[in-house]
């Protein structure tokens, strides 16, 4: 079949007045009440004349904790997002039943589970882990920055763009009605003519530059920048988590690059990669989109270990049990993590041999995650176990996480996933290994680091209100999708007929659940905004709130732009416990000039040059898309000319921080006796 | 980062002019010797040449990594050398295994009448 193209006007694309979804009331609500709120914030900002601070003080900026924190943000917003879909998704499936149609159309519908996959994880799991390592690791490995502080404000701002595309598809066009992967034929231009695809493959595409540079930079850093005596098998695990995280992010995300990039084609220039004629095969489609997608899990999942390992070695006052099978079980999962991507589609017709080398892989990966949560369990072992937020957050992982890694072990036998393959079971599973791991993981330690960022502590009261709605509010949604998967209920379906009935109370518990959630989602925001209110009681002054172990906890909360006014030298795992047992001296003379990265317009601009070039490739306005990407290369060579690049904290600067910093201690330390 | 800007790091290294000759007189033998067994026809089975220019290809790329990349065990503390054999042997997995996985989809396919298209 010969797709016929579109008119397509020179000026304005695709771009017309029927691209506007009018005639969806929801769309137009939701667009009404998104609208109203933005101008609201903008005449808010413009009001407190807070534009010239945001743009100075974080837009520009390119220290590494800014960052970090903006990603968290990013992270936050994509995921009201994103959850507000999977509201809509199961109250959905609980009306679409006994002949009703619910109150989504097909066309509405499928857009809806389509964002809600791709948002979560490529715009709230990503950010929250990228940022989580952001802000961490260079103060754990004792370092003033990142090695390359510009290309990570860029990074940033290209997720950025890719999460303002997304949006933007919401009230301009459509996205991707395919699913989150979308597989071709169907997201070929012959099933899927509208913009919905390229939208996905757009924002994807500005997305994947910034996760890849970050990636490179997070590596760097960790390569380059250890402080003095800090050999790898000395380096806090998360670090190594981060490390092995970032180096499956640079190997793997450029095969979804060039994978979007082959849909594209075939999409504009009517190429025949993954056609159904002229020699196209969809099914390599599948198999490359997994060859990126099963390495992407771990991506997510490996740092949340290092946030768990943290937490428990902290909350028992323990050094982590088995450090160095930690540190192996990491670079064994991985590699593993490589040779695992054909569980994905086992019913694609590969045949008993290659089904059964990569079961049985899949198999062997949990091993090394077995190992790991053996660490967490004899640490935990006769250890004075303090049950803060972070530390309950840990436990209800690994309850949780352990349940969703063996129904991950049943898939795993090819026989079996036969039954359960595109199943709500599938569903529950890797709901229960994201929620129970990736998210919950995000949570410990959004209240774990949450001091150091800002110098005082998450409300106790609401966060375990969160904790205690979240955790059975997960069981109660997903418990009913195993038992339905397991009859054989398929994944996204819209409306069910009559034989279905009997069925029905399991949606409706399901979408309890989701409301149980959804009430956990409202006290974890009450914690933040209770928490910010009573900033003065929850006032951290040590810096080391929950007697810390490695190197963040030697700094003030929040930090000093510069982290660290000496770099420390290492002598042990654990090195800021190591130091607090010899009664290391904090240096308070001798500060010399400190040389720093300067903040710089040209990340936000590249970024904002290159979602424009996106939207414009979306639409096909070629005239915009060619100026906006000369304007990206325009901008990049004119940023090579900017020679102040850098700044020193001069030393007198310093001594009055660092001064400071003795007075509030010792104000402290009199407190205390 | 900036802090690290002052000198040089030990393990740097510096290319000679030498190297550089070494490996363009490498490429130029090894890039002539299949121009001339394709031109001339030397070997008459058109399977046992390509294998010969393919296991050139595969020397070249060596001499490449070698002399033109620098790649040597002794560099930034093995870093690079390490990074290279881990992409070898990921590019390795995702080469062979795609290979395989798409071998096995097409043999279990329905058979098609595919016309010139095999």
């Amino acid at each position: 079949m010969i797709p016929q193209p579109a008119p397509v006007s020179p000026i304005l694309g695709k771009l017309s007045l029927d691209a506007l979804p009018l005639h969806e009331p929801i769309v137009v609500a939701t667009f009404a009440v998104v609208a109203l709120g933005g101008i609201g914030l903008f005449a808010a900002l413009t009001y407190f004349r807070l534009w010239g601070y945001l743009w100075k003080e974080w837009f520009t900026s390119v220290d590494h904790k800014k960052i970090g924190i903006m990603y968290m943000i990013l992270g936050l917003v994509m995921f009201l997002r994103g959850f507000a879909d999977a509201i809509m998704i199961r109250s959905q499936q609980a009306l679409g039943f006994g002949g009703s149609d619910g109150y989504l159309n097909s066309h509405h519908f499928d857009q809806v589970f389509t964002a809600h996959g791709v948002i979560m994880i490529f715009f709230v799991a990503m950010p929250f882990v990228t940022g989580l390592m952001n802000y961490v690791v260079p103060l754990q490995i004792g370092a003033r920055d990142v090695s390359f502080p510009f290309l990570n404000n860029f990074s940033f701002w290209m997720t950025v763009g890719g999460a303002v595309l997304v949006m933007a598809s919401l009230f301009i066009g459509e996205f991707a009605r395919t699913g989150w992967l979308a597989y071709p034929p169907l997201s070929g231009l012959a099933y899927s003519p509208d913009v919905g695809v390229d939208y996905y493959i757009w924002s994807l595409q500005v997305a994947g530059v910034g996760t890849t540079l970050s990636g490179v930079n997070l590596i760097a850093t960790i390569v380059k920048l250890r402080a003095p005596g800090m050999s790898l098998m000395k380096m806090p695990v998360f670090t190594w988590t981060a490390l092995v995280t970032n180096i499956l992010i640079v190997a793997v995300f450029p095969v979804l690059t060039v994978v979007l990039a082959l849909l594209g084609l075939d999409r504009v220039f009517h190429t025949n990669f993954f056609t159904n004629d002229f020699g196209g095969s969809p099914m390599l489609y599948v198999n490359l989109i997994w060859i990126w997608g099963h390495p992407e899990v771990y991506i997510l999942v490996l740092p949340i270990f290092g946030v768990f390992s943290e937490v428990v070695s902290t909350f028992c006052s323990k050094r982590l049990f088995g450090y160095s099978s930690m540190v192996y079980a990491t670079c064994v999962i991985g590699i593993l993590s490589y040779i695992v991507w054909l569980h994905h589609f086992f019913t694609m017709g590969s045949g008993a041999s290659v089904n059964s080398f990569f079961g049985i892989s899949t198999m062997v990966i949990s091993i090394p995650t077995g190992a790991k949560l053996f660490n967490w369990l004899f640490t935990m072992y006769k250890g004075r176990i303090r049950y803060t937020l972070p530390m309950m957050w840990t436990v209800a992982f690994m309850l949780t996480f352990v349940i969703g890694g063996m129904t991950g072990v049943m898939m795993a036998v090819p026989a079996a996933d036969f039954v359960l393959h595109n199943s709500v079971f599938l569903i529950a599973h890797f709901h229960n290994v994201i929620i129970g791991g990736v998210v919950w993981g995000v949570f410990a330690a959004i209240n774990y680091w949450w001091p150091k960022a800002f110098g005082f502590k998450l409300n106790e009261f609401w966060g375990k209100v969160s904790f205690w709605m979240w955790v059975p509010g997960f069981w109660v949604a997903f418990t009913p999708l195993y038992m339905l998967g397991l009859m054989g209920v398929t994944r996204r379906m819209r409306v069910f007929d009559a034989s279905f009935d009997p069925l029905r109370i399991y949606y409706w518990i399901a979408l309890l659940g989701a409301f149980m959630i959804a009430a956990g989602i409202g006290a974890m925001l009450i914690q933040i905004g209770v928490s910010i209110w009573k900033r003065e009681e929850l006032k951290d002054e040590s810096g080391d709130p929950w007697n810390g172990r490695t190197l963040e906890w030697a700094t003030s909360s929040p930090p000093p732009e510069y982290n660290f006014a000496f770099t420390p030298k290492i002598h042990e795992i654990d090195a800021w416990a190591d130091m607090k047992a010899k009664g290391v001296a904090r240096p308070t003379e001798g500060f010399r000039d400190i040389y720093m990265p300067q903040g710089t317009w040209a990340g936000i601009t590249l970024a904002g040059l290159a979602t424009l070039c996106g939207f414009a490739l979306i639409w096909q306005v070629w005239w915009l898309a060619i100026a906006s990407f000369v304007g990206v290369v325009a901008t990049a060579i004119a940023h090579t000319f900017n020679y102040n690049r850098t700044f020193y904290i001069k030393a007198d600067h310093v001594a009055e921080v660092e001064a400071a910093r003795t007075a509030q201690l010792a104000a402290l330390e009199k407190g205390a006796a | 980062m900036a802090d690290h800007s002052h000198g040089h790091d030990a393990s740097a290294f510096h290319a000679t002019t030498k190297d550089y000759v070494i490996g363009f007189a490498l490429s130029v033998i090894l890039t002539a010797i299949p121009f001339w067994l394709v031109m001339s026809g030397a070997i008459a089975d058109k399977q046992t040449t390509g294998m010969i220019i393919i296991a050139f290809a595969a020397v070249q790329i060596v001499v490449h990594m070698i002399y033109f990349l620098h790649m040597s065990g002794k560099i930034e503390g093995g870093w690079n050398l390490m990074a290279m054999l881990f992409t070898i042997l990921l590019v390795g997995i995702v080469l062979s295994g795609t290979v395989w996985v798409m071998y096995h989809l097409n043999a279990n396919m329905m058979p098609v009448k595919m016309d010139g298209m095999g």
